[in-house]
């Protein structure tokens, strides 16, 4: 694997892709790399589809434009598969992981004929077992760590566990919610 | 150190300004001679005059001095000879002459 | 030991601003510097700086605030994109020619119209005949350190003018990336305590600032005004020099990269100059000898200095985030070219308009800008004056 990971989120206003795309940067800070995470934005409405991106490196990050070329692809909405062309320039080397309760095989004819791999998760079924709300940021966050290899998991959830205790010091109930998340995304995804 | 405002004038070199003209002195005003603008001069008439004090206030430049509670004469090196104190007089005490 | 931090340009300026805890500061919120109020605010609520920060009705108002508060003797701060930097047009003017060395945090975007919230340099640009100092940045990291500089700069007995820190809207101001930060003693003993010569509150002197000029004064006040401003080149190099000191990076008018046996050199400001580095060392692999110019100073304007480093170059891109309308190009191909000319620098060279309205810029098209240099120094012909870059056409 090369140095550099490239990662382009697709999601909806409000959905948290762009939280997601910056909390990745965040652990993989921690983790001692180079990183960049940054939102390309559009309309800036509730709904509009939004592009987020993250670069991972063990090299300082210099280039700063938009991610055409990605290694990997998350799309944290399955209806945008039908609008938005998410596989445009995703490397076939690479890996594509959606968020859908459908198989694979109803999820891959509708990837314009792209020929790497393809990776799902039911996000919102890890988050009613764990959470109980519809947070979908969360298990796609730890399941594009699994499916990328960008970050070891076991280091991932240490990462995070600290960043969330901080986060919500007050509500540690919060904390376990999200880590049951984090932690059966890593399992289910596949 | 910073020029003092009556040594500022025309000659003055750019180097030698303040940084943003800004002023370091009260009453700079006092300096400036807007006496040599005029062309009529106002008389006083004592015998007219009955120290109402109506002028005083009406001068726009502030060249009616007041001292001990009555008028003095003209303070000619700011007074630029604009006559409203003729105006504004109730007893026809100050009237215009032509030139300095 | 310096603070390994991850941030967002916009975040990396706010923890400039509460190191420094400048006495005042009065803003109004608009995209994409609408976080720095807001931080700033935050810091203030939870007790971590004492600035005291003045809600205005507008930009207008934040500046004329702004010029009141440094007329007074407070160490004053604002912050402001686009239209709200149009806004301030008018006191931008006094607040130069008045010698108030305010420092403000512009977050580059583009002025309507097209109406478009998108880094463009059009801003800062416009505002480039004002008096103020202008120094831009490539990231996050230099955000900071051009903040840190900043008082240093505008507050030297040799300037005293007030003092722009630019970086791109979005890509930088909401890019989080890392970044190496100073510990707060650091900061607070570079930048030190403000103790101005001459200020409105001094009970000891009477002063009166920004008074009436006739003809006969005016024009030597500009010129006390513009000295100011050259003076200002030197003091730059000064403070970059004692900076390298405490936080072992280096600073000056212009940053050369791959630039001293450079035949085909990009001349660019902000963000797009980190796209450009990765492009030339790609193409260096390929025997192509491409350098980067990057302008950090914009005001005052190194015309000398420039031109000098572009002498040994076959071709020259002149890259402007911003159109002039001016039918010539963009405002640095036109200062800069006239440097070039000046200096009878022998490069060809070309002016080309990017990223307006937040357009991206990719290796790609920068791998374009090069090809076309090489053809231009192929050619020993320029061609267009200048035209736009990844133009639908």
């Amino acid at each position: 694997m090369s140095s550099l990971t490239e990662i382009r989120w697709h999601g909806r206003g409000g959905q948290g892709a762009k939280t997601a795309a910056l909390l990745l940067a965040d652990v993989a800070f921690s983790t001692g790399k180079h990183v960049q995470g940054f939102p390309e934005y559009g309309p800036e409405r509730m709904g509009a589809p939004i592009t987020a991106y993250d670069r991972i490196s063990d090299k300082e990050i210099r280039v700063h434009s938009n991610i055409y070329e990605p290694d990997y692809v998350v799309v944290v909405d399955e209806t945008l598969l039908t609008s938005v062309d998410v596989t445009n320039g995703l490397k076939e080397e690479g890996a594509i992981l959606i968020n859908t309760a459908k198989s694979k095989d109803e999820i891959i004819p509708l990837l314009r004929g792209y020929k790497g791999k393809v990776f799902t998760i039911d996000a919102k079924d890890v988050c009613m077992k764990t959470l109980g709300k519809y947070f979908p940021n969360t298990p796609m966050l730890a399941a594009i760590v699994k499916v990328s290899g960008v970050l070891d998991t076991d280091t991932f959830l240490k990462g995070m566990e600290e960043s969330l205790q901080h986060k919500f010091a007050k509500k540690p109930e919060v904390l376990e919610g999200n880590m049951k998340a984090l932690k059966l995304a890593i399992e289910e995804v596949r | 150190m910073a020029l003092k405002a009556k040594d500022i004038n025309v000659e003055t070199r750019w180097q030698d300004l303040t940084e943003g003209l800004q002023i370091f002195e009260p009453g700079t005003s006092k300096d400036f001679n807007t006496g040599d603008w005029r062309t009529q001069t106002p008389v006083l008439d004592t015998e007219k005059c009955t120290q109402c004090l109506r002028c005083v206030p009406y001068c726009p430049d502030s060249s009616i001095p007041v001292v001990d509670g009555k008028r003095a004469d003209f303070d000619l090196d700011h007074c630029k000879g604009c006559g409203i104190c003729v105006a504004a007089c109730p007893f026809d005490a100050i009237t215009m002459k032509e030139g300095k | 030991m310096a603070i390994k931090e991850r941030m967002s340009g916009n975040e990396a300026i706010a923890y400039a601003m509460k190191q420094i805890n400048p006495d005042v500061m009065p803003a109004f919120p608009i995209t994409p510097s609408t976080e720095l109020p807001q931080m700033v605010s935050n810091y203030i609520a939870n007790g971590q700086m004492d600035t005291e920060f003045i809600p205005v009705e507008s930009e207008h108002s934040a500046m004329s605030a702004a010029i009141g508060a440094s007329s007074a003797g407070a160490r004053t701060m604002t912050a402001t994109s686009s239209a709200g930097l149009a806004f301030m047009w008018e006191v931008l003017y006094v607040a130069a020619s008045n010698r108030l060395p305010i420092a403000m945090a512009l977050v580059n975007r583009a002025l309507s119209g097209p109406i478009n919230i998108n880094c463009e340099h059009s801003d800062s640009m416009g505002a480039r005949d004002s008096g103020w100092l202008q120094i831009y940045a490539e990231n996050n990291q230099e955000a900071y350190d051009n903040f840190v500089q900043a008082y240093r700069i505008a507050e030297h007995a040799d300037v005293k003018l007030p003092i722009m820190i630019c970086q791109d809207g979005f890509i930088i101001s909401h890019g989080v990336q890392n970044i190496e930060l100073l510990e707060d003693d650091k900061v607070k003993a570079f930048v030190g305590e403000y103790n101005p010569e001459h200020f409105l509150l001094n009970e000891k002197e009477v002063c009166s600032v920004g008074p009436y000029a006739i003809t006969n004064y005016g024009m030597e006040a500009k010129k006390a005004q513009a000295h100011a401003m050259d003076n200002a080149k030197q003091v730059i190099l000064d403070v970059a020099a004692e900076y390298e000191k405490i936080s072992g990076r280096k600073y000056g008018l212009y940053e050369g990269y791959r630039l001293e046996d450079a035949d085909y050199v990009i001349v660019a400001i902000g963000s797009v100059c980190g796209t450009i580095k990765d492009t030339i060392d790609e193409l260096r692999d390929n025997g192509v000898k491409a350098g980067l110019m990057k302008v950090r100073v914009f005001r005052p304007f190194p015309g000398e200095e420039f031109a000098k480093a572009l002498k040994n170059a076959k071709s020259v891109a002149i890259m402007d985030r911003a159109e002039s309308y001016s039918s010539q190009g963009g405002p640095l191909g036109s200062e800069l070219m006239a440097a070039m000319y000046r200096a009878k620098t022998k490069a060809e060279t070309v002016n080309i308009v990017y990223g307006l309205c937040g357009r991206d810029v990719s290796v790609n098209d920068i791998k374009n800008v090069y090809t076309q240099l090489e053809d231009v120094a192929a050619k020993g012909a320029a061609g267009r004056e200048y035209q736009y870059l990844g133009l639908r056409d």
